[in-house]
């Protein structure tokens, strides 16, 4: 088992004919996810051509729209590279095609974009990561997005994170334990799915056991979920959150992540966590060992 | 600042007077006297408060404005130095109301926030009596229209006279908001002058720079340089994302995330060598190399405040040995000019490699550490010799 993702899971790639489409297509085939085609509709009718993960030749349909994507392949993932400027449109196009999943790699996509495509999307079917995200990856079965799939593999946790380069941190620092999904959910001020979501999600995965949530400065995104947890999650949840040092009003490479007046600090986030009895650790590698406690104690 | 903000609000017909900004005295006395009147000298600083700390003055003769402009000129205010004015008609309000559009981060949508109770002290009035201070949601999708506009003036209770004026400036405000991409539309005040006429008199408008960069380049005009520090101007320059501390342990790292991390961590570690701090956010991103590295290296080894430099680095996509030799080949492109120690932990992706690269090279700057905790006091250590 797994959240959002897994061996059934057949992934398109809109922007798969640019450079970050071209390279992330490579290494998600070498992962052994099931990538099914692209969409380009200047490219429609052409085919790329990558290695899968035993090094044979792959040849990839590039189709004009989502919707004919669906048609041919059967697709039920899309991973978007696809410039900020068209981000909005391609992820409309998705939804209006009915993907249940699509994964928003993008940086700098303007945050009202963001805005429109969440408004879009309520009532339908779709569910949405990122952007500004580096995906999800459910070790051994699928990878959606730009996660290394080397790290390590399946196990017990479930890992939910605002960033790319912690997330892989930390999968590094349980790689013995392994995780059973491990969802960048984005550093922008709104993201499609959001700490809670996730939260939910590992809470009725059986093969979760312990949930690693990786927060930093911004927003209230922390908060809100230290009070879900106390009500809802009965996994055991270890905490980490980046940005203790982070001034006032300056954006810390993420868009979202900029503390505002005394708003959004990473000191307020450690102790909403901590105050519904989620074990917060200093640092990467105590929060690390926090959770090694734990999945020793199981 | 208020006069950029109020050329936005001009730009989308929103009623304001837009002024005159200058940067001397002399100019504001000029400006003062074609106003003719009765004028305001404005301090032009992004802060809130100006008033309080004596940045606004009013001016009943030209001379006047020479006096105050000279003052508020060169003056400090939140740790920031007035280096304009504006100068504008003085127009005392009969009311004073308090609008915004912002961006809700927590529910995902927009935010309108509306009060006629009040404009400078609405913070005040959210303490003493919230319900005078309207939320209203605005919906991403479908926006302000006149109909939405007519909800959001009667919710705020906007008083008969100028209702009407409301409803057309609230439009035009959301059209500053969506149009400009922005993140807040301030007026504060909001206010009903003589004649019953609705002005914005102050306002704010912080843009989205995910947007300028590709919608907006004429963005670019409203920053002002000289006010910028010297080395985030120059890492903006190279196209690095830079933010100045005030500390001592110079930082790179690849990430936002892990950059973060890696500020936090090398504060708690020196915490046992002297307090010594970090100097600084830089994250080179995924790419990590020489050139990179190298360009982040120049900004972090001219802060004279920086004593060590810690490089954290974890292989995800990046391989560990591109971003080693992007460290050798930046120390070669610096030359003498790399003068501090340099702590380096590598993780991850072609760690072994990496790390053998940095070993060979052998250069006397450069100490590996392998753990990011260990590094972290071993560069706060260095740093506080």
């Amino acid at each position: 088992m797994s959240i959002y993702l897994n061996s059934d899971s057949k992934i398109i790639v809109q922007g798969i004919t640019g450079g970050m489409g071209a390279k992330h297509t490579a290494l998600m085939l070498d992962s052994g996810a099931s990538i099914v085609g692209g969409v380009n509709a200047r490219k429609a009718g052409t085919t790329v051509t990558h290695k899968d993960a035993d090094g044979n030749d792959v040849e990839l349909p590039v189709f004009g729209s989502v919707a004919e994507a669906i048609k041919e392949t059967g697709a039920n993932v899309s991973v978007l590279f696809v410039p900020p400027a068209f981000t909005k449109d391609a992820a409309i196009e998705a939804i209006d095609a009915e993907m249940p999943l699509i994964v928003v790699i993008t940086e700098g996509v303007p945050v009202q974009d963001t805005a429109e495509v969440w408004s879009y999307l309520q009532g339908k079917s779709t569910r949405m990561i990122g952007p500004n995200c580096p995906g999800i990856i459910t070790p051994g079965e699928s990878l959606a997005g730009i996660t290394p799939h080397t790290i390590t593999g399946k196990g017990p946790v479930g890992l939910v994170s605002k960033s790319g380069t912690l997330t892989y941190q930390m999968m590094f620092e349980l790689k013995d334990f392994g995780f059973s999904t491990a969802i960048g959910i984005g550093g922008d001020p709104i993201v499609g799915t959001t700490h809670i979501d996730a939260l939910q999600a590992f809470e009725e995965d059986p093969e979760t056991k312990v949930i690693v949530m990786i927060g930093e400065i911004g927003g209230d995104a922390e908060e809100r979920a230290a009070a879900y947890i106390k009500e809802n999650i009965t996994k055991p949840v270890v905490g980490y959150v980046a940005g203790f040092t982070a001034p006032e009003g300056k954006t810390m490479g993420h868009a979202g992540a900029i503390v505002s007046g005394s708003a959004g600090t990473a000191q307020a986030k450690k102790d909403a966590l901590e105050a519904v009895g989620v074990k917060v650790g200093k640092t990467p590698s105590e929060t690390a060992a926090l959770a090694r406690e734990i999945l020793q104690s199981l | 600042m208020e006069y950029q903000a109020k050329q936005l609000f001009a730009k989308h017909g929103v009623a304001t007077t837009l002024g005159t900004v200058v940067e001397t005295a002399e100019a504001a006395k000029a400006a003062a006297e074609e106003i003719g009147g009765v004028t305001v000298i404005k301090a032009q600083v992004k802060a809130g408060g100006r008033g309080k700390a004596g940045g606004v003055k009013i001016a009943k003769t030209a001379d006047d404005a020479f006096e105050h402009a000279s003052n508020i000129l060169g003056m400090e205010i939140k740790g920031l130095t007035v280096n304009r004015v504006l100068v504008t008609p003085a127009t005392p309000p009969e009311e004073e109301y308090y609008f915004s559009f912002l961006l809700d981060r927590s529910n995902r949508q927009y935010l309108c926030i509306a009060s006629v109770e009040g404009g400078v002290e609405i913070e005040e009035v959210a303490k003493t009596n919230p319900e005078a201070v309207r939320q209203i949601p605005v919906d991403p999708g479908t926006g302000v229209d006149e109909a939405k506009a007519r909800e959001i003036a009667t919710d705020a209770k906007f008083p008969e006279a100028v209702f009407e004026q409301a409803v057309e400036m609230i439009q035009a405000l959301y059209k500053v908001f969506v149009e400009e991409d922005a993140t807040l539309v301030e007026v504060n005040p909001l206010a009903r002058l003589a004649g019953d006429k609705l002005e914005a008199l102050d306002g704010k408008v912080s843009l989205d720079e995910n947007a300028s960069e590709f919608r907006h380049p004429e963005h670019a005009d409203f920053e002002i340089r000289e006010e910028a520090d010297p080395l985030e101007a120059k890492a903006k320059d190279l196209g690095l994302n830079y933010v100045k501390l005030d500390g001592q342990v110079g930082i790179i790292g690849n990430g936002a995330g892990l950059v973060m991390s890696t500020l936090d961590v090398v504060a708690y570690a020196g915490e046992a060598h002297g307090g010594v701090k970090p100097a600084n956010f830089l994250d080179i991103g995924g790419g990590a190399n020489a050139q990179v590295m190298a360009n982040g290296l120049d900004v972090i080894l001219n802060d004279p405040q920086v004593k060590s430099v810690f490089v954290n680095v974890f292989g995800g996509i990046t391989a560990c040995d591109e971003v080693a030799n992007g460290i050798k080949g930046a120390l070669e492109l610096l030359g003498d000019a790399a003068t501090k120690p340099l702590v380096v932990r590598l993780d991850g992706n072609n760690v072994e490699q990496g790390r053998a690269i940095l070993d060979e090279l052998a250069h006397p700057l450069v100490t590996q550490v392998d753990t990011m905790d260990g590094a972290a006091d071993k560069a706060a250590e260095l740093a506080n010799a």
